[in-house]
């Protein structure tokens, strides 16, 4: 069953065409990598999905509501841990998590049993009490991740998830993201071909904004004819797979 | 609920800033008991307490602006406001989330004021009260500069702008270090067509229980307000689509 389809979407900017007729499917439950250079449209597409930014032609249907059309409803369902890290810096991590569960209106049970859920699942109860601004980028990040997690989003949109952490704070995230697959969609975007490969069922490879292959990792490097996914993604990207 | 809890989370991020504290009620503090020792010294009919107290819990109130504008430019650029934009919170929650809570900080603000003022003098009369009440229009126009400088500015320009020209022009422009009479001309015509010397005079007339002076600088104050509440809504609803 279909999360998310994007039918001929589209986002220009003046002259620029971020993002050009892009089409495709996730499918519930799957995690779905989105990769491509700089400027390829990926961050672009999640803010469309996200309901951040309009397009400029085309739609996009989450869970089968309209991102034109229907964008609170979308809003209700989806969550987003933006590329910088997006916590409030003067709260503690708890007061954080408490903030996001007042915006998505929840009662006071509810909300001490996410947070207590969220702070288990990600390991945060060590640092409950400390200002997010006082935290190393890793607990920052896993923060930002709670805090897109505690709405019980049925879609979930990690953009550069791992940027800028240290080997072991990316490695505590992958085993993070991993124990999500299959309990929520997932659409991540990612400098890093070891972790789309990692993580990823499928990945779309994006350039100029167009949409190159969509396909799992395996698939791409038979593709593109070698073993090594990076090379597989220069291929692809540079126009010279097979 | 939702706009409350967002409101109070923007109350904490003020007040758990020692600086804020620090230039909030400190400042003002010192002001009003450095110039009541120079006033003690050497009288100066403008340093008297019924006059400097009200224009000091004016003054004070740029620093609100201050914070509000940063807390804002701050929260755009980590992206925490691109977070909250993909929640149930409506435009409404927001611009009302960034305002109400620097409302009570401005009223505990000008109370402080008050409280050194009585002790240095001041007579209590029941227009310290209506002073307290009209503290906020007065509030509301340095708000409404703070949410426009915040929709903006970066959290630098945001220093530069409202940390240094807004507090120079609220205390050159506004009669409180000095007669503006004792300039006149042109600097005295630009400082009545802005808000700051109105709103000292508000404060000033409603303390003093001259009540025929109140309106037309409140209508002065309340008129900026609104204009820059307008104009501060626009702009933040703008960047907010530009997102």
């Amino acid at each position: 069953m279909e999360a998310i389809r994007t039918e001929n979407l589209t986002k220009k900017y003046k002259d620029v065409t971020a993002v050009d007729c892009l089409n495709l499917s996730v499918e519930k439950g799957e995690l779905f990598s989105l990769l491509g250079v700089n400027g390829a449209g990926k961050t672009t597409t999640i803010k469309m999905l996200s309901c951040l930014t309009q397009p400029t032609s085309g739609d996009a249907f989450l869970n089968g509501k309209s991102i034109c059309t229907d964008p609170a409803a979308v809003k209700s369902i989806i969550a987003v841990s933006p590329q910088e890290t997006a916590v409030a810096p003067g709260l503690s991590v708890w007061e954080n998590l408490d903030l996001i569960c007042g915006v998505h209106g929840f009662s006071k049970e509810k909300r001490e049993a996410k947070i207590a859920e969220l702070t288990e699942l990600l390991g945060l109860g060590s640092v409950t009490a400390k200002k997010a601004g006082k935290l190393s980028g890793g607990w920052q990040r896993r923060l930002s991740i709670a805090m897109a997690l505690i709405s019980e989003p049925e879609i979930l949109f990690l953009d550069e998830p791992t940027l800028g952490l240290d080997v072991l704070a990316r490695s505590d995230l992958w085993d993070m993201i991993r124990s999500l697959k299959g309990k929520i969609t997932i659409v991540l975007t990612t400098h890093y071909m070891e972790e789309a490969e990692a993580l990823s069922d499928r990945i779309a490879i994006m350039k100029d904004g167009r949409l190159l292959i969509c396909d799992t990792a395996e698939a791409i490097k038979e593709t593109a004819g070698t073993d090594n996914f990076e090379q597989a993604f220069v291929r692809i990207v540079r126009g010279d797979a097979k | 609920m939702r706009m409350l809890t967002f409101a109070n989370r923007n109350m904490k991020e003020i007040l758990r800033d020692p600086l804020n504290l620090a230039f909030g009620l400190g400042f003002p503090l010192v002001l009003i008991l450095l110039l009541s020792a120079i006033q003690a010294n050497i009288p100066v009919e403008l340093f008297e307490i019924e006059h400097l107290t009200p224009g000091i819990s004016v003054f004070g109130l740029s620093f609100l602006t201050l914070f509000s504008a940063t807390l804002i430019s701050r929260d755009r650029g980590s992206s925490l406001l691109q977070r909250l934009y993909t929640t149930p919170l409506t435009p409404v929650d927001f611009i009302l989330g960034y305002t109400l809570p620097v409302l009570p900080i401005a009223i505990a603000q000008c109370i402080v004021c008050y409280i050194a003022g009585v002790i240095l003098g001041l007579e209590i009369t029941a227009g310290i009260f209506y002073a307290v009440l009209f503290i906020v229009p007065v509030s509301l126009l340095y708000i409404a500069m703070g949410l426009l400088c915040g929709s903006v500015l970066n959290d630098k320009q945001v220093g530069g702008v409202c940390g240094a020209l807004l507090t120079n022009l609220s205390a050159w422009l506004s009669g409180i270090w000095f007669d503006l009479d004792l300039v006149g001309g042109t600097f005295k015509k630009i400082a009545y067509l802005l808000p700051f010397v109105h709103a000292v005079e508000l404060e000033r007339a409603v303390l003093s229980g001259n009540f025929a002076d109140v309106l037309p600088h409140f209508l002065w104050v309340f008129g900026y307000a609104l204009v820059l509440l307008a104009a501060a809504v626009l702009l933040f609803l703008r960047q907010m689509k530009k997102q």
